[in-house]
């Protein structure tokens, strides 16, 4: 991505700074004000659990809103079409739904600060360890890629060299995490989230009319190398890299929906963390739930915006048509923005891609410095120190993980298609992690031992099928690697954990009470009734059915 | 920050209407004053206007929320749109 500077420099004014320079400001000053509430570990790490539903809802959204999803979804929209909502629609909305509906009542009511402490409680130490290393190891990967697209914006913007804005970039983030822990984190999410919703929607609404609506669009993208079928999202073939129609959506739903996006959203404690933050049981439980609504128009402003950079910039429908040229998907959203936007509206549209690369970037660094503080550090290194020592610690890991993700920032930038990559780190992590997490959860039978076997044993085989993609073993285009890898690592590690568990000695009910499913009794499952908390639209349950109804509408429209 | 003292002056609904309304401000401005090359680079419509305006919209809806509903009761219900 570096040969562009010069096509991709955008043409932002002193009005255009000023309104990035606002932001800027409300952002440090949030970082301020939250540090006077930060008095002890658990205001640092967790907010004090004080959080109400709305704003941890949109936290947990703004939390996975950064680069992956703005820059890699709308990539993907350029290069696929509409069969990208599947990464919404059948990926992240059911499967936030899963996890507030059945997951979050054992993560929240089993009063742990981590996911992985969910895994010492119900697995024991080496599971333990194992799930806490992968984890802090994933986090600063995808912050250095978050970090990397920030600095990118930066140095189109500005002109500066990419090392320079990463550090300036690296510089900002680590500054208001380190003041106000993950209240600063939260409340700026939420903050950016209202940003980016605001630079994008405008972005779209002008593209769409360019193209002469909905309709126009679907003709232009017809007529375009893509073809009449990037407008409807099944089967989706391009997407999964299967030719049979039939195989193409079953590794959609099985791969992608069930193994890579339950894997994701439901163990995944950069998300959970935001759940963990708010202030009783049903506020954790809607936190999801609440997410999913929004979560469910995102690709109409981050997907369709893509399909019309495809048609409507001639630099990126020259390399759709062939391959040449300097840009590519990546480019999709900043060369939209180049052509469409007044001055003014693209400073804000700047502002709106800083601050969701920042919110991903911030996201990654506080579960980083939680699991690394009190899962690694606390549990292994250095024990029963008082509280103010792992506050201290905290802020410390802060920044050498802001130091290392500085150093992930140049792995980043060797791939073209960031998406490919991420979804590799995440079939290595999270599917595994989805299998045993779910098998533990509901199987009291199964034992610490096939805890760690089992995730041990599914990363392998992640890591595996990669490696036989890459070189050329396994032959499929498109995302289908990556389903196939999460499909077999689930599945291997799935009958990894059985085989194991039945020839080793589980743990006794009474440790399980709580962690299993039919040793917590169901008031213990279930949210106490707490005051202003009334109403029906505060029904966990009844709000899950209503978004999923919702989604299955939007699946029917765009099918 | 939901503990009721210490709320008041940190209710981030407040913070929110504050810096979408400062861009409503400035975009409104700018596209009073829009020159027409602009408006032809978006398609013909007055997006800093038009942006402009219904960020001003939105900002009254968070500010009335906030009024409505002070801090420490959680409201879920909005909040989600946009």
């Amino acid at each position: 991505m570096l040969p562009q500077q010069s096509i991709l420099r955008l043409d932002a004014t002193a009005i255009d700074y000023i309104i990035i320079a606002l932001y800027f400001v409300f952002v440090l000053g949030i970082g301020y004000l939250a540090r006077r509430a930060v008095s002890s570990s658990l205001d640092f790490f967790l907010s004090g659990r004080s959080l109400p539903a709305w704003v941890t809802g949109l936290a947990f959204i703004s939390a996975n809103l950064g680069a992956i999803e703005i820059m890699g979804m709308s990539a993907n929209g350029a290069q696929y079409g509409i069969p990208t909502v599947h990464y919404f629609w059948i990926g992240a909305v059911p499967a936030m739904l899963f996890l507030g509906v059945v997951m979050m009542p054992f993560y929240y009511g089993s009063k742990v600060r981590s996911v992985p402490e969910f895994m010492l409680r119900r697995f024991g130490k080496p599971a333990h360890l194992v799930n806490a290393i992968s984890f802090a190891l994933a986090q600063v990967l995808i912050a250095g890629v978050n970090l990397f697209l920030l600095a990118t914006i930066v140095n189109v913007l500005l002109g500066w060299p990419i090392w320079v804005s990463v550090i300036v970039a690296a510089a900002i983030v680590l500054s208001y995490i380190t003041l106000g822990g993950l209240s600063a984190a939260i409340y700026n999410e939420v903050l950016q989230f209202f940003v980016i919703v605001a630079a994008l929607l405008p972005l779209t609404l002008v593209g769409l009319h360019k193209v002469g609506g909905w309709q126009g669009l679907v003709d232009k993208v017809s007529a375009s190398p893509g073809g009449s079928e990037q407008m409807s999202a099944w089967p989706g073939n391009a997407l999964s890299g299967f030719h049979n129609s039939f195989l193409s959506v079953i590794g959609i739903v099985f791969g992608l929906g069930f193994v890579l996006s339950f894997g994701y959203w439901t163990t995944n404690f950069t998300e959970v963390q935001r759940a963990l933050a708010s202030k009783n049981m049903s506020a954790a439980r809607r936190t999801p739930i609440i997410g999913s609504f929004p979560k469910m128009f995102i690709p109409f402003i981050v997907i369709i915006p893509g399909i019309i950079a495809a048609v409507v910039v001639p630099e990126l429908a020259q390399f759709k048509a062939n391959g040449s040229g300097q840009v590519d998907y990546n480019d999709a959203l900043l060369l939209l923005m180049r052509d469409l936007l007044p001055n003014g509206m693209l400073g804000l549209a700047i502002t709106g891609l800083l601050a969701s690369f920042m919110a991903g970037m911030a996201a990654n660094l506080s579960s980083f410095n939680t699991v690394m503080s009190y899962d690694i550090i606390e549990r292994y290194l250095i024990k029963d120190r008082p509280d103010e020592f792992y506050l201290q610690t905290g802020r410390i890991v802060t920044v050498a993980g802001t130091l290392v993700a500085i150093g992930t920032a140049a792995i980043a930038s060797g791939y073209s298609n960031l998406m490919d990559y991420l979804q590799q780190l995440f079939s290595f992590f999270n599917a595994p992690l989805f299998a045993t997490f779910i098998l533990g959860m509901f199987w009291k039978r199964m034992t610490a031992t096939a805890g760690w076997i089992g995730l041990v044993s599914g990363t392998a085989t992640a890591i595996l099928v990669f490696v036989l993609s890459e070189n050329g073993v396994i032959n499929l285009p498109g995302q289908g690697a990556s389903f196939v890898g999460a499909g077999a690592a689930f599945v291997v590690d799935i009958v990894i954990s059985v085989v194991v568990s039945l020839v080793t000695t589980p743990k006794r009910d009474t440790e399980l009470v709580g962690l299993v499913y039919s040793l917590t009794p169901k008031q213990q499952r279930t949210e106490v009734a707490v005051a202003g908390d009334g109403g029906w639209y505060r029904r966990p349950v009844l709000l899950a059915g209503i978004s999923l109804t919702l989604t299955i509408i939007l699946n029917i429209i765009f099918a | 920050m939901a503990d009721k003292k210490k709320a008041g002056a940190f209710d981030i609904r407040i913070v929110i209407a504050a810096l979408i309304g400062i861009y409503g401000v400035v975009l409104t401005i700018l596209g009073i004053v829009e020159k027409q090359q602009e408006i032809d680079k978006a398609a013909g419509i007055n997006i800093n206007l038009w942006g402009g305006i219904a960020m001003l919209v939105f900002t009254a809806l968070f500010v009335l929320w906030a009024r409505l509903r002070p801090i420490a009761v959680p409201v879920e219900e909005d909040g989600t749109g946009e």
